[in-house]
């Protein structure tokens, strides 16, 4: 199908993005992989696009007081081929290439992949385990957001309808930083049908502050804070045991939830795994 | 300056080409309604297929997911200009020689997207090659002959053919 009408502005700063959106029925489109195709589909109507891809300055990658910073227009593309997210960021790392495909890739971004917020989607989920803020311009200023606070539901976020979300920063990797990532899917690069994204310090031989966050297994990427403790004791089997009071995923299309449930415990063997190696 | 129409002056393989579009207009219907470079497919419309694939400013991108109006400024290719050029001629030989095609609708991004991993340099796994091309449907051939055809332009290319 063909998008219904819509108007078109170039926004060449934040500023002026915010300004647009006070217009009825804006959207914000950045790399546009899922708005467009939700537009052909006409599962969304806005009345006016406000074009981002113009706006200078939002696609940097810094480090900044033990923080990495990833502006909002980085794409998945430009992510893959960077050191400082390969060094200090190995989660964010280790999803991006099961993120959509090569296509698809060189034309997403960061900030739209967390600020869009499939359930199903990698970045969201490794944003929550890596305990990272979101950067968000409003007509008010900006403030940071952290991503336990920022995912409400179902496509649902702690973004108004007049934010632009500007970067996401987490905390930079250290020697002491473990991280797994691990997801099922039915052809690579299409949406998970059930993923983990998992972040721990190592302690000893053992692990603590383990972040687990499941995606495609509910409304929102969900922590899974039993099994966070259980996996901080040592305990794969009781961490896996844990799952059935974390998670209770609903049917889909891809899965039934006892199928997706069996699978989060799949995830969790293998990613606790990944955490428990030294990182070379 | 939020209008429906917009005009757009893009270079599409090598020429530079004023239009007014819609702005809704994406850029596979632009290509082919406008300029008849029908050689770029539609598939799905959503970004599932990559019949649809070209390059804008150098990188494959899915044309049902990028608007016309986006590619004001850019330099977009097609099928029609990279095979015009000779760029992908051997790969083009390799597919008729290898039967990696049969109905042929995939093609044109299929060619494109094998062209993006081969430009790398060196010759990639099998495992790499179907990675690389896992957003590229085809229906007919069950993919093995295009991973040969793949293959086997990586290993002439790299000098050991």
């Amino acid at each position: 199908m063909k998008p219904a009408p819509f108007a078109y502005a170039r926004a060449r700063s934040v500023a002026q993005a915010i300004e647009l959106l006070a217009h009825e029925e804006a959207r914000l489109l950045a790399g546009g992989q899922s708005l467009i195709a939700t537009l052909n589909m006409r599962l969304s109507a806005p009345r006016l696009l406000i074009d981002l891809n113009g706006i200078g300055g939002l696609d940097g990658i810094a480090r900044n007081d033990g923080w990495l910073e990833i502006g909002a227009l980085v794409r998945h593309a430009q992510a893959e081929r960077s050191a400082e997210i390969a060094r200090h960021a190995p989660l964010i790392a280790a999803a991006l290439p099961h993120i959509g495909h090569p296509a698809i890739r060189n034309r997403g971004t960061i900030g739209g992949s967390i600020a869009f917020a499939d359930p199903a989607a990698e970045l969201p989920a490794c944003l929550l385990a890596l305990g990272g803020e979101l950067v968000i311009a409003g007509p008010q200023g900006s403030r940071n957001v952290k991503a336990d606070d920022f995912f409400k539901g179902l496509f649902e976020t702690a973004l108004t309808p007049h934010d632009v979300l500007t970067a996401i920063r987490v905390p930079a990797a250290d020697a002491g930083t473990r991280s797994g990532f691990a997801e099922f899917a039915r052809r690579h690069g299409d949406y998970a049908i059930a993923g983990l994204a998992a972040a721990a310090r190592a302690d000893g031989k053992g692990l603590r502050d383990v972040r687990l966050a499941f995606f495609g297994v509910g409304a929102t990427p969900l922590r899974a804070r039993q099994a966070e403790t259980a996996l901080g004791g040592g305990d794969v089997a009781a961490a896996v045991k844990a799952l059935e009071q974390d998670l209770n995923p609903p049917d889909d299309v891809q899965a039934t939830g006892a199928v997706k449930k069996h699978l989060a415990g799949v995830l969790l063997q293998r990613v606790s795994r990944q955490l428990l190696e030294a990182r070379s | 300056m939020t209008e429906r129409v917009h005009d757009i002056a893009v270079t599409v393989n090598g020429e530079e080409v004023r239009e007014t579009v819609d702005a809704r207009k994406t850029l596979v219907d632009f290509l082919r309604d406008d300029l008849a470079l029908t050689g770029s497919h539609v598939g799905c419309e959503h970004g599932v297929c990559g019949a649809c694939t070209v390059r804008v400013d150098g990188v494959i991108v899915r044309g049902c997911l990028m608007l016309a109006v986006q590619c004001d400024g850019a330099r977009v290719d097609t099928i029609e200009g990279v095979s015009d050029s000779g760029e992908i001629a051997d790969l083009q030989q390799a597919f008729e020689q290898r039967n990696a095609l049969q109905c042929g609708y995939c093609t044109p991004g299929m060619l494109l997207t094998a062209q993006e991993l081969l430009k790398g340099g060196g010759v990639p796994s099998r495992e790499v090659i179907r990675t690389h091309l896992s957003g590229n449907y085809c229906r007919c051939t069950g993919y093995q002959a295009i991973v040969d055809a793949v293959e086997s332009v990586a290993r002439a290319r790299a000098g050991h053919g």
